[in-house]
């Protein structure tokens, strides 16, 4: 059932190709997340981003990429995007309940009274929550690719329930 | 021929979608292999996404009450009615969106689950991994890894 | 406003919240996210019991979310069935935390433990947004996240619950994505996806046939949800394979938010005129709720695996669920039975399940002719389950009897008198398979010689953070059901009535 363990060649053309494309689609993957005036949104980026990492998994290995993203720093960042939704969401609520109102997220929000935009409010959340979303998603496409690439020395226990 | 374009040619979006899912939902059903029913539940879902978006189309004129155009979306329904805007409406294509990861969700869940299945069971085939349970059963022995 | 009103909110999101924190926790230390899950979860109990207090006292919590007004915004509403389920769903999350704590070691592979705490938290907070919010699509986004969830954690156990779990995965699905198409329906005539906006605008349009069709969209997907009886077909195996902590938490509470949802639309979406004089279904549903309980009964009496014969329990309990509901139109009582029944088989079947896992985890045994002496192996488990099994017979002093005296008032209450003779008969089924189990647990002489080479005894004692919560459990099935004999549940069950709008008192 198993693939027989293959000696994989190294080909030049693919593995610098990749080395080349993978930044230009993270950098891609952060314009549609967050860039100005087109369609995307935070789960739009955050799928394009971790097209960047599983374009270099798949071209170099599951080991190697691995060294690069270890599974630890994958939990990081899944977390890291949803304390940055709910932080969002927990700043507005702590300043509402201080100003005795219903959470009411633009008004709010405090950093922005410091930026000189008119409207940037609105943005700043909707930014926040965009780059959160996108990193929890981007972290957690790139762990469900390896956990289902396949491993030739995958044993699992048997239970008959 | 009135009634043939008031109720299909206008709403053919609606149609197309519906086929679609009846189509994919016989697959999910009918299917014995698990990646082809996983893979019609997907166009199952993508095609209540077609069915929803096209809910809040530009100048779409049917299942309404109030005699407007439903693209608008409801907070602007007063102005409308007294200027006539269109607009597409975007709440349709939002809920959608949200659709779309819960769907990508629930693909990633079953094809983890089908790798397991294969790894056990040596095969993807619902009838065949059924029968490897009976025989399991009759005989009462441990279910191997079927790589070991 | 008032600090309380923030708490549904701040049960959901920290519920949220924890969840991933706990997913980092365990990569410094692996037993630590079972903590932060379990004082996470006391504190989420202590907040609901405030809820429950400022609903029954004050009124029904409306809360906003980012100040936008319905029906623009996302709105949350407490009333009195919210915050009553709330306390439920809570507090057997509470009791399952602690009986895992010393399942997980036999029955999931210790490098998983983390992540398995993750997805439960997770699971519990999908449950906790099911039951306190008041907007169509952000119940389909939770119904998702808790299935999603409860998928992943039936097939943590591995082996023979691959093929149910991925069984439950498609069947599930199905059933959200057609809940989120009969939104979509009722979506497209009303405009608004808030539920009290939407209780508003619907009896204009009652005799629309794409009303009529999002109704019997939204109540296939949530039956298949809440495995009502034809819908069923994927429980069975899935409650028998799955991890015991995980059978347990789904058959008392998963289950019962389900219903929950179903409860919503025909109370609080849909009102009940709609369904007594424009389809015409009361009668229909309650029929089906007969042939559920029915059906599920003597499919139990022939099982001889313990879980599979407590998950064919399950759809006969769902069942009575369905006949409350089903009679409510006729008699207030109905509904009073029904939401008696939602807490009384959370106990019993979270106690049943949590014994069946016990008995597994020392002895090795699944197969009911196995149990020989288990009485005197295990006193206090064998115990607990002769009294939730007496609470789900029905015999006065517990649970079970309160509901079932409930539905019976019912149904005399409304002249339908075969649901009375359906009623008896079908505590009888349940004495049969019930007693089988405790015949052979306590009164079937110990031979010494059966099969002690292939019950595959663990042998070690059970740990007190198994045994404690079904002791617990069983002491709740005697209490609550002598608290639904008097009348301290009066204001709560006037409550719920007002609130669900059935305009009349008991």
């Amino acid at each position: 059932m198993t693939p027989e363990r293959k000696v994989y060649k190294r080909d030049v053309i693919i593995e610098v190709t990749a080395k080349l494309m993978s930044p230009l689609i993270l950098l891609f993957g952060l314009y549609v997340m967050i860039g100005t005036g087109g369609t995307g949104g935070g789960f739009q980026g955050g799928t394009i981003l971790a097209t960047g990492f599983i374009l270099y998994i798949t071209v170099f290995g599951s080991e190697k990429g691995r060294e690069k993203v270890p599974e630890s720093v994958n939990a990081f960042f899944k977390s890291f995007g949803l304390f940055l939704y709910n932080g969002a969401g927990w700043i507005c609520i702590l300043f509402s309940l201080a100003a005795a109102q219903w959470l009411n997220m633009p008004a709010f929000w405090p950093v922005t009274d410091f930026v000189g935009i008119a409207g940037a409010r609105s943005f700043m959340v909707a930014y926040m929550i965009s780059v959160g979303i996108g990193l929890t998603v981007m972290a957690s496409f790139v762990s469900q690719y390896f956990d289902l690439a396949w491993k030739e020395d995958d044993e699992m226990e048997g239970d008959e329930g | 021929m009135e009634w043939l374009i008031q109720h299909v040619l206008e709403k053919y979006n609606f149609w197309v979608a519906m086929l679609i899912i009846i189509i994919s939902l016989t697959a999910v059903i009918v299917k014995e292999n698990l990646l082809k029913k996983l893979i019609g539940l997907s166009i199952f879902q993508t095609a209540m996404f077609l069915w929803y978006v096209s809910l809040g189309d530009v100048g779409r004129d049917i299942l309404t009450t109030w005699g407007l155009k439903t693209g608008t979306p409801s907070i602007l329904w007063e102005e409308a009615a007294e200027k006539g805007y269109i607009y597409a409406n975007p709440l349709p294509n939002v809920l959608m969106l949200t659709g779309i990861v819960v769907s990508a969700a629930t693909t990633a869940v079953a094809l983890a689950i089908v790798i397991r299945i294969y790894q056990k069971y040596g095969t993807i085939e619902e009838d065949e991994i059924i029968e490897k349970e009976m025989e399991f059963e009759r005989e009462g022995g441990e279910l191997k890894n079927a790589s070991s | 406003m008032l600090l309380v009103e923030h708490f549904p909110v701040l049960i959901v999101g920290l519920a949220m919240f924890c969840a991933y924190t706990m997913l980092l926790a365990g990569y410094l230390n692996r037993k630590l996210p079972f903590f932060i899950s379990l004082a996470m979860n006391c504190v989420f109990f202590i907040m609901s019991l405030f809820v429950l207090d400022h609903v029954l006292n004050v009124g029904p919590i409306r809360y906003w979310q980012g100040g936008w007004r319905p029906p623009w915004g996302i709105e949350y509403v407490i009333d009195a069935m919210n915050a009553y389920l709330l306390v439920i769903v809570i507090s057997i999350v509470i009791l399952g935390l602690i009986y895992s704590r010393g399942n997980v070691k036999s029955e999931i592979e210790e490098r998983k433990h983390p992540t398995f705490y993750t997805l439960v938290q997770l699971m519990a907070a999908g449950l906790y947004g099911i039951t306190v919010t008041g907007d169509l699509f952000n119940m389909f986004i939770w119904l998702e996240i808790a299935s999603l969830t409860a998928y992943a954690l039936i097939a943590v156990a591995g082996g023979r619950a691959l093929r149910p779990a991925y069984n439950y995965v498609i069947m599930g699905s199905v059933g959200a994505v057609l809940y989120l198409f009969g939104v979509g329906w009722i979506y497209s005539v009303t405009g608004t996806l808030n539920m009290a906006d939407m209780r508003l605008l619907l009896p204009l349009v009652y005799d629309n046939r794409a009303v009529q069709m999002g109704f019997a969209m939204i109540v296939v997907g949530v039956m298949i949800k809440a495995y009502i009886f034809p819908l069923h077909l994927w429980q069975p195996d899935v409650y028998t394979y799955a991890p015991s902590t995980i059978s347990s938490m789904m058959a008392s509470v998963h289950v019962k938010v389900m219903f929950y949802m179903l409860m919503r639309m025909f109370y609080s979406v849909f009102t009940l005129d709609f369904i007594r004089h424009y389809i015409g279904l009361d009668l229909l549903t309650c029929w089906v709720a007969a042939i559920a309980i029915l059906a599920g009964s003597i499919w139990a009496i022939k099982q001889r695996n313990l879980r599979r014969m407590l998950a064919y329990s399950s759809v006969s309990q769902m069942g009575y669920i369905l006949l409350g509901v089903g009679l409510s139109p006729f008699s207030p009582w109905g509904l009073v039975g029904a939401v008696a029944h939602i807490l009384n088989h959370a106990i019993g079947k979270g106690c049943l399940f949590m014994c069946a896992g016990a008995i597994r985890q020392q002895e090795g045994l699944k197969d009911i002719r196995d149990f020989e002496g288990i009485g005197k192996k295990m006193p206090y488990v064998s115990a607990a389950f002769t009294i939730a099994a007496l609470s789900m017979i029905g015999i006065p002093p517990t649970a079970g009897f309160a509901s079932k005296l409930f539905l019976i008032l019912a149904s005399l209450d409304a002249a339908q008198y075969p649901f009375v003779v359906i009623l008896l008969l079908s505590g009888l089924l349940n004495l049969v398979y019930f007693w089988r189990v405790i015949d052979q647990i306590y009164f079937v002489r110990h031979e010494g010689t059966k099969n002690a080479g292939e019950a595959e005894g663990r042998g070690k004692p059970l740990p007190l953070s198994m045994v404690a919560p079904t002791l617990i459990l069983a002491a709740l099935c005697v209490i609550v059901g002598i608290i639904w004999l008097t009348d301290i549940p009066l204001p709560l069950l006037d409550r719920i009535l007002s609130d669900l709008r059935m305009g009349v008192t008991i």
